[in-house]
């Protein structure tokens, strides 16, 4: 699996990548976490409003930072 | 009577035992007012306008706006930059998404132009502070430089001057927003109300503290006497200032309050306000990435002078 966070280094996105480490980390599964920070590379993805997660290359989150176990429950589907 | 303006009274002239027109009194008064005043519409509007928000995104904006020009898809572009979320950090996505999708450079600029102008914080901190008339003429003022604004940019042709990889940019679809239920947009709601407050209440601290000990102590008609409605060059200089601040201007509206209280014109004030939020350095900075500087000087001269026109004609009819 391969997970990248989309954002351009705002509080918010930081806050997003620590919750999605965490719950990687808690759920104990193999993932290659990317940051994405080339505006580019975010429009590129359909991504208007960061942060973003997209998870094999399908966007599941954008504008908003879920809290871990919310996260968790994303990913598992 | 207002009960918050009742509470400010009591708390500082009878808890306090302040006596009224002192100079102490009547700053602490004010703060307190102010304060109180601000907070409960600052948390209502944001909710309020957050929820609206779920049903509203740059994607389905995109969608609606289309590939059309006309003066009312700018207008309309220019509504939803109300509407839509900003931070100086999205602008840039934003930009590429909409104009790398077909959206027309000048509606795009409309949107660009208005939203970090307007928005619903803004328009509760100066409702709280300058009044719901002055805040009437912020926003459609705003909209209105939005609107004209990217119909000259449109008009211009100016396309050539934004950043070639904008326009081989692959815009794919996003995210659909239809599926939340109406629990999770309350809770999405009241998140960026805790955000935005969280965020910006010591700037409206700050600044109303300031207000207030300008309010109590300077001199009455100070501001009258040295930038008043006779003295033509205080709106392009209100107007200068404001580029390079970028403090948060949610503090900067109660200290604006306190100058107006004192003389200074409300076309002046506002026309301060509107340079500090539409003209930012980092603002600006940040879009060097997709436009070239020419484009920049453009976009900085065309909304500079709308602010300009704006504060003189306010200043006549105020």
């Amino acid at each position: 699996m391969k997970i990248e966070i989309l954002g351009s280094g705002c509080a918010k996105c930081r806050t997003l990548e620590a919750n999605v480490r965490e719950a990687v980390k808690e759920m104990a599964i193999d993932v290659e976490i990317v940051k994405v920070d080339d505006f580019a590379e975010i429009a590129k993805r359909g991504v208007m409003v960061t942060p973003a997660l997209v998870v094999d290359g399908k966007v599941l989150l954008n504008g908003k930072v879920p809290k871990v176990s919310k996260i968790k429950k994303l990913l598992a589907r | 009577m207002d009960p918050i303006l009742a509470f400010a009274d009591w708390l500082v002239y009878g808890i306090f035992g302040y006596e009224a027109g002192t100079h102490a009194g009547d700053a602490l008064n004010f703060f307190v007012y102010d304060v109180i005043k601000i907070f409960v519409l600052l948390m209502t509007m944001i909710f309020l306008v957050s929820y609206i928000r779920t049903y509203i995104t740059p994607e389905k904006a995109r969608k609606f706006l289309g590939e059309r020009t006309g003066i009312q898809y700018n207008l309309m572009a220019a509504m939803v930059g109300v509407v839509t979320p900003f931070c100086s950090c999205s602008s840039v996505p934003i930009f590429i998404g909409f104009v790398g999708a077909g959206v027309p450079l000048g509606v795009t600029f409309s949107f660009l132009i208005t939203s970090p102008m307007v928005n619903e914080a803004a328009v509760a901190v100066l409702g709280g502070s300058i009044g719901w008339a002055a805040t009437a003429v912020y926003v459609i003022s705003g909209v209105l430089i939005g609107t004209f604004g990217g119909y000259i940019i449109g008009k211009l042709k100016l396309e050539h001057l934004v950043e070639d990889f904008v326009y081989k940019t692959f815009i794919g679809e996003g995210l659909d927003p239809e599926t939340m239920a109406w629990q999770e947009r309350r809770d999405w709601a009241w998140g960026e109300t805790k955000d935005i407050v969280l965020k910006v209440w010591p700037y409206i601290l700050i600044g109303v503290g300031v207000g207030a000990i300008f309010h109590g102590y300077a001199p009455e008609g100070i501001m009258a006497q040295y930038a008043g409605k006779d003295n033509l060059l205080a709106v392009p200089v209100a107007v200068g200032l404001g580029v390079p601040l970028y403090s948060n201007v949610m503090g900067l509206i109660p200290i604006a309050e306190s100058l107006i209280g004192k003389g200074l014109p409300v076309g002046t004030a506002l026309a301060f306000l509107m340079s500090v939020t539409a003209l930012s350095l980092p603002e600006l900075i940040i879009l060097k990435k997709v436009l070239k500087p020419k484009l920049i000087m453009y976009f900085v001269a065309i909304v500079a002078t709308g602010i300009i026109i704006t504060g003189y004609v306010f200043n006549l009819i105020l």
